[in-house]
């Protein structure tokens, strides 16, 4: 048995998750990772990290043990304080998150999404057609922000009169993640006019009677939640459903620029969208990793852990690793599903079919009109830790 | 370790032993069995590892939570009083030798 206090040499490594050049390309890391072990000490951070598919997919699986309410980036919330009240779904552990849980994954069943799949392509059927008239157009301003605002705020129940105020936010949940960086100090900048902003179209009276946001203030008719809860848990929609579609449409584009074979192949068969989308998940994973906090002193592997130590499990390493996966390392969208970019077990993403039936529609919109996308310039990178998204992504397109 | 038989549409039935607290979704996936979908991988999400249960074996099944009975409502295939999410049926010895037929469509 090792002590994890002692930390075996074997198991360290100096691996710095968040540092720019890990952002942008963190799969030979991982490889080497995997190779120390189910459990590997990351000494920049003092952290514990799993690299491996079936561990990210055992720990994520005990949330006795490994808690959220300790939370989910790099700040440990048993030994300092949260930026702000954490959130009600996110980074809260059961009794409590199984009774917010409840109600929010109740709006977004297959049913309940059915409704909205019309809507959905006929958005993505104009927003393609109007890009392709334009042959040039950047694949994230003009693509992977435009498409979920189109779509998200209306299902939620938001008059959406300033996608800026929108953006703002979701980018601003997503800068605080890893280590403070003045990329997140900037990002709170803005916190003071975009927070009161977003309360406000959290109010009942401020949403749509038939969204989701009108359905999550059912549950405090029915007694599920209270007064107090919903408009938190409103904001959850809107700190989690915009942000990450826009980095996995973001990274869609590029996955396909630099596998236009794969594209040929989308091309020929649209159908073949769904599927598609959850390989671009699987194989860029946007939503990289997320941290768990142990509730207790544990042995993890033969490892032990101390109580409130914090554990980085790398969802997107979990995703090639090729324990898990035949030939992980090739883009292949007709590849059966089974990634874990959303996450698994009681904190498994709640908006998942809503967010692959985005990337759906508007990916068999594009690959109905499109022949072949093109890098046409620079991409560029947002600096943010939480999440791997482009800020620009400059493409031309051929229609068919 | 468990009998169960599974039936998918245009296949022969194949018998399978599985480990106790294995998903019936799980022991598909495993064993190469055609037609589970099982796109959120077992987290009661995506309602696409639809299966239907030897009806007179109904009885030995746990029983159905409300998010599984919800979610059932929205599977691709007929639902059916002995339809179930085979993510949400965990394998243990009082379902030795039950058949289990994969939907038609997920």
């Amino acid at each position: 048995m090792v002590d994890g206090a002692k930390h075996s040499s074997c198991l360290i490594s100096d691996f710095d998750p968040f540092c720019r050049k890990s952002m942008i390309d963190p799969y030979p890391e991982y490889g080497r990772l995997r190779t120390i072990g189910p459990i590997a000490r990351l000494e920049k951070y003092g952290v514990w990290a799993i690299s491996r598919f079936s561990d990210v997919n055992a720990v994520l699986s005990n949330s006795a043990v490994f808690s959220s309410a300790g939370g989910t980036g790099l700040a440990n919330y048993f030994k300092q304080k949260p930026w702000r009240t954490p959130s009600l779904l996110l980074e809260t552990d059961p009794p409590l998150h199984t009774r917010t849980r409840a109600v929010v994954v109740r709006t977004m069943t297959p049913i309940a999404l059915r409704k909205l799949q019309d809507g959905f392509r006929r958005e993505a059927e104009t927003l393609v057609e109007k890009l392709v008239e334009r042959g040039n157009f950047d694949a994230v301003r003009d693509l992977a922000e435009v498409f979920p605002l189109s779509v998200f705020p209306q299902a939620l129940g938001i008059d959406s009169d300033n996608d800026e105020m929108l953006l703002t936010y979701g980018a601003m949940v997503f800068a605080i993640f890893g280590p403070e960086d003045d990329y997140s100090r900037e990002a709170m900048v803005h916190a003071s006019t975009v927070l009161p902003w977003i309360e406000s179209k959290c109010r009942r009276d401020a949403l749509r009677p038939d969204g989701f946001g009108a359905q999550i203030y059912e549950a405090v008719d029915t007694g599920e939640i209270t007064p107090e809860e919903a408009p938190l848990l409103v904001r959850s929609f809107l700190s989690a459903g915009l942000d990450t579609t826009i980095s996995g449409i973001g990274m869609a584009i590029n996955c396909f620029v630099r596998h236009p074979e794969q594209w040929a192949v989308l091309t020929e068969d649209p159908s073949l969208a769904r599927s598609a989308f959850d390989e671009v998940l699987r194989f860029q994973t946007p939503g990289h990793a997320q941290f768990r906090t142990t509730t207790d002193e544990t042995d993890y592997a033969g490892v032990r852990i101390a109580k409130h130590e914090k554990v980085m499990l790398l969802m997107a390493s979990a995703n090639r690793d090729e324990a898990r996966w035949e030939d992980p390392d090739a883009f292949d969208i007709r590849r059966k599903p089974g990634h874990i970019a959303f996450g698994t077990g009681i904190h498994t993403c709640a908006g998942q079919m809503l967010a692959r039936m985005e990337g759906e529609a508007l990916l068999k919109a594009l690959a109905s009109r499109v022949k072949s996308i093109e890098l046409a310039g620079e991409p560029v990178w947002r600096p943010t830790t939480a999440l791997r998204v482009f800020s620009s992504l400059p493409v031309s397109v051929q229609a068919k | 370790m468990t009998k169960i038989v599974y039936v998918s549409p245009g296949n022969a039935a194949q018998t399978v032993d599985l480990a106790d607290g294995t998903s019936l979704m799980q022991g598909a996936l495993a064993n190469g069995i055609d037609g589970i979908v099982a796109e959120c991988g077992g987290n009661a999400m995506c309602a696409t590892c639809h299966v239907y249960i030897d009806s007179e074996r109904m009885a030995d099944l746990p029983l159905m939570s409300e998010e599984e009975n919800a979610l059932l409502e929205g599977v691709a295939a007929p639902r059916k009083l002995n339809s179930r999410l085979s993510c949400q049926v965990k394998v243990h010895v009082g379902l030795e030798g039950m058949t289990i037929y994969v939907a038609p469509a997920q």
